[in-house]
Formats: C-alpha cells, sequence, structure tokens
C-alpha cells in the first residue's frame, strides 16, 4: 500500500511545499540572474527592461518567485527551529504559523505590486 | 464472497494475498460485525472461520510485543490495539503488509532490514564496567536520563518505519526506530562509547537524511517523539562538528 | 563531502540567507510600495561595494543551498542511489550549484559593479 493516509497530518504538508517551493526556486532562479544580466549589461534594452517590469507576466513571474521564497523562508525557519532547538512537542503549531505567515507575506506582496 | 447471515451487520474486509514471485491480489471477506473487535479479531476471523491459509504474524494480543503491526486503511497500526470502529469506512477495511518491507506473504512482511538498521546505528550497549564492579549509579532526573526515557519504551513494532516517506524513498535510510534507539543510548550514562553510537548515525542514510516529516511521531502506537530524537542527533554531531562535545 | 557536512552547509548557508531573504524582500516591498523606477533602484546599486558584498554573498549561499537540496531530491524523488546513481547525482549538482553561481554571479556584477569603471558611480 501507498501509506497515502499516513501523510495527512501537518508537518508532512510542511515538508512538501517546503520541498516544492524549493524546487521551484531552483528552477527559476537560473532564469531569473539570466534576464537581469542579460536585460542590465546591454544599456540598450534597459529601456526594454523598464518596459518589461510592466507586462503582467513578469510581474507575476515575480510575484510568483517572492511567493516562492517567502514560503521556503517560514519552511525553512520553521524547520530549523524544530531540529536545532529542543522542541519537545506542538511542532505543529511551528507548522501552521509558517503557513499563515508565508500567506501574509504573499498577500502584502500581491496587493502592493498591483 | 462468504455466507450472508440475515439480520446480521457484516464488514467488508480487503486483504492483500500473495508472496514474492507471483502476482500479489486482493480479497474481500464478509466479516460478522461486532460491538467490539480489534482489527486482529477480524483478520483471525478470516484465518480460522473462512481461508485458513491466510498468512498474518500476532503474538500478545495486547500492544506489548509488537509482531502485529500492519497497514490498515493505508495507515500502520497494531492490528491488536487498533478498533474495528476507529477505522473502518461505512463497514470497509483494507489491510496490507507493512509498507517499506520485503513481503514474505500475504500479510507478513519480512521485518530484516529493519533489524538489520537497528544494527546499524550501533543501537547497542558499550559497558563502561565488567561484572565485578558495582552498579553505576544513574540519577532519574538528569538530563540525559530523562532524554533516554523519552524514547526507551519502543518495541520495534516498526509502524514508524513503514509511515517514514524518507525511508519509502530512500531505502538506505536508518529510519525513525534505529535512530531514536540510537539516541537513547547515546544518552545513556552507561554506555561508554558515544562516539561510537554518533559515528554509526552520521554517514551515508544516518539521521541527517530526515527531513522532520514527522510520521513516524504522529504514528507510534506508543506516542513516542522518534522525530525529535533524529532532531537530538543532528545537534549532537553539530556540536561534535563544531568541536563542542 | 560527508552527510555530515552537507547537513552543516545546509543549514549555514540556511541562517546566512534568512536575513538576506528578508532584506532583499523589504527592499523588493520599498521599491514597489515606493513606486521606484528599475533607474533608480540601479542608480542606488550600482557602483556600491556594499550590495555587490549583500548580493555576492547571497548568489553563493543560494548556489551551494540549491545544490545540496536538490541532492536529496534526487536521491529520494529519482531515485539516484549507490554507486553510479549517486557520483552521477552529485557530479550533476556540483555542476548545477556552479552554473547556477555563474549566472548568479553575473547577475550581481550586473547590478552591482558592471559600470563602476565607466560612471565611476560611489556608494
Amino acid at each position: 500500500m501507498s501509506g497515502r493516509l499516513a501523510r495527512s497530518h501537518p508537518l508532512w504538508f510542511a515538508h512538501i511545499l517546503h520541498r516544492a517551493s524549493g524546487l521551484g526556486l531552483a528552477l527559476f532562479l537560473p532564469l531569473h540572474f539570466w534576464v537581469l544580466a542579460r536585460l542590465l549589461t546591454d544599456t540598450k534594452q534597459v529601456d526594454g527592461f523598464l518596459k518589461l517590469t510592466d507586462i503582467w507576466a513578469f510581474k507575476f513571474a515575480e510575484f510568483g518567485l517572492v511567493f516562492l521564497l517567502a514560503v521556503h523562508l517560514f519552511g525553512g525557519l520553521r524547520l530549523m527551529a524544530l531540529e536545532l532547538l529542543p522542541w519537545s512537542s506542538p511542532q505543529k503549531t511551528w507548522a501552521a504559523a509558517a503557513l499563515v505567515g508565508s500567506g501574509l507575506v504573499a498577500i502584502v506582496f500581491l496587493v502592493r505590486a498591483l | 464472497m462468504e455466507r450472508q447471515v440475515p439480520g446480521k451487520e457484516f464488514l467488508s474486509v480487503t486483504v492483500q494475498r500473495g508472496q514474492p514471485g507471483e502476482a500479489v491480489r486482493m480479497q474481500t471477506f464478509q466479516v460478522p460485525a461486532q460491538d467490539n473487535q480489534s482489527v486482529l479479531d477480524v483478520v483471525s476471523w478470516i484465518q480460522q472461520n473462512a481461508n485458513p491459509s491466510l498468512t498474518y504474524r500476532f503474538a500478545c494480543r495486547v500492544g506489548m510485543c509488537g509482531s502485529c503491526a500492519m497497514m490498515v486503511n493505508d495507515v500502520p497500526r497494531w492490528t491488536c490495539r487498533t478498533h474495528v470502529s476507529k477505522v473502518a469506512k461505512a463497514g470497509v477495511i483494507a489491510i496490507a503488509p507493512l509498507r517499506n518491507l520485503p513481503l514474505i506473504k500475504d500479510l507478513v512482511a519480512d521485518l530484516d532490514p529493519f533489524f538489520d538498521k537497528w544494527t546499524d546505528a550501533e543501537a547497542h550497549h558499550h559497558p563502561t564496567r565488567d561484572r565485578d564492579q558495582p552498579i553505576a549509579a544513574v540519577d532519574p532526573d538528569s538530563r540525559e536520563r530523562r532524554q533516554a526515557n523519552a524514547g526507551i519504551e519502543c518495541i520495534n513494532c516498526a509502524v514508524c518505519y513503514a509511515a517514514c516517506d524518507t525511508v519509502a524513498g530512500n531505502p538506505d535510510f536508518l529510519g525513525p526506530a534505529a535512530l531514536q534507539r540510537a539516541w537513547t543510548l547515546y544518552n545513556d550514562t552507561k554506555n561508554a562509547d558515544k562516539n561510537a553510537v554518533l559515528d554509526a548515525v552520521t554517514g551515508q542514510g544516518g539521521c541527517h537524511t530526515c527531513h522532520s516529516l514527522g510520521s513516524c511521531t504522529n504514528l507510534c502506537p506508543n506516542e513516542l517523539d522518534p522525530t525529535a530524537a533524529i532532531a537530538g542527533l543532528k545537534r549532537a554531531s553539530a556540536r561534535r562538528f563544531f568541536g563542542r562535545d | 563531502m560527508s552527510a555530515l557536512q552537507l547537513f552543516i552547509v545546509q543549514r549555514l548557508t540556511a541562517l546566512i540567507m534568512a536575513p538576506l531573504v528578508l532584506a532583499h524582500l523589504a527592499v523588493m516591498a520599498y521599491a514597489i510600495h515606493g513606486g521606484l523606477s528599475v533607474a533608480e533602484i540601479l542608480g542606488r546599486t550600482q557602483g556600491s561595494w556594499l550590495w555587490f558584498g549583500f548580493y555576492g554573498l547571497f548568489v553563493v549561499a543560494a548556489s551551494s543551498h540549491a545544490a545540496i537540496g536538490l541532492r536529496a531530491v534526487l536521491t529520494e524523488w529519482v531515485g539516484f542511489r549507490g554507486r553510479l546513481g549517486g557520483r552521477l547525482r552529485d557530479l550533476g549538482c556540483a555542476v548545477f550549484g556552479l552554473a547556477l553561481f555563474g549566472l548568479g554571479a553575473r547577475a550581481v556584477w550586473a547590478v552591482t559593479l558592471a559600470n563602476t569603471a565607466t560612471a565611476g558611480v560611489g556608494l
């Protein structure tokens, strides 16, 4: 059997969120770096870069990056608090707090970016 | 599949059948429902009344020996201490051998890899004294003793091992039970070789493989906390790495 | 590197990046909220050794952290284990980490010091 139902608890979801956001960042960062370097080293393209930041898709992509970063940061802080400080129990509270925290940050950014 | 008695409630119980070398199949039995029955009672009823060839393992029936753990509706549990009413969904139960372990036959998983890792984690006693010396006094209130006590009630049922997704993803991982045992020994003041324990659990597949998913702690029938024990080993290994121990 | 060393590097880079990420997010929030144009942002970062150090450290930490994280994913989800699989995985992750570092270094250079020689902008 798959053990599927053995996973339905907050720490498992926190883990999968951390891994998914980490993978997302690992795939997204090269693109982020490449775009920055390409558009900025070529001074003729800086104007193009300025226009690009107004494009909805670009904004959405950058929002995605910020969202992943926030999720991964709070998930990582949760993990290190869990592992490096000798907690005895309510780890679930931390997982929930991490979720709420990253969600809040992401919403704040979405609201400000729009 | 089985005879139906009018007016009597039945459970629909699906069990996994088969052994290595043949196709594993699911077989469903209608088992009379009782007000009080454990999942082990249900399995025993099938073996005694419906299909004598059904292979399963149990010994004490009271949650002390750790031999009857199986996957019950996709979750690893002691079958003897799991009440049917807790797991049956609309009278349906699916039972399979423990996950993450090789199959022997039907509902019996081979626990050898589980116990081999117990040994690999250096989870055996390294004595500080011989038999002619007086027994060492252990302060029951000391920090070490309290940390050792936290994990000492493990009975090797392998529920945590079957629950662990990291074991599922990486068969080299020692797993929650072996690492918790190592942490218990690490904190045992009568254990002479702390470094040997730490060496054994910091290599490939050691404590650093764990991602603190917490399924072990979530499902341990004895309510132990292997996730915290493994975190303890991570801290101890990091302290030693920075020369603080 | 041993499992313990990888664990230590992963945790150290995480600890280094935690404040950097918060600062980066704050800078982005400030820039967006303050309505700064890209030119204005670049005007502040270009020629600044401080920003070069900030984002340089960020890129070093991020590329090693990503490579080690990817290693765990490849081990558990893709099944790169054993002698050959393990070597392929470690080689792949090292290449990925170096590539990410290279791309990141280029971006940091572009954002901070690229035009210093010609423009001579101060902090």
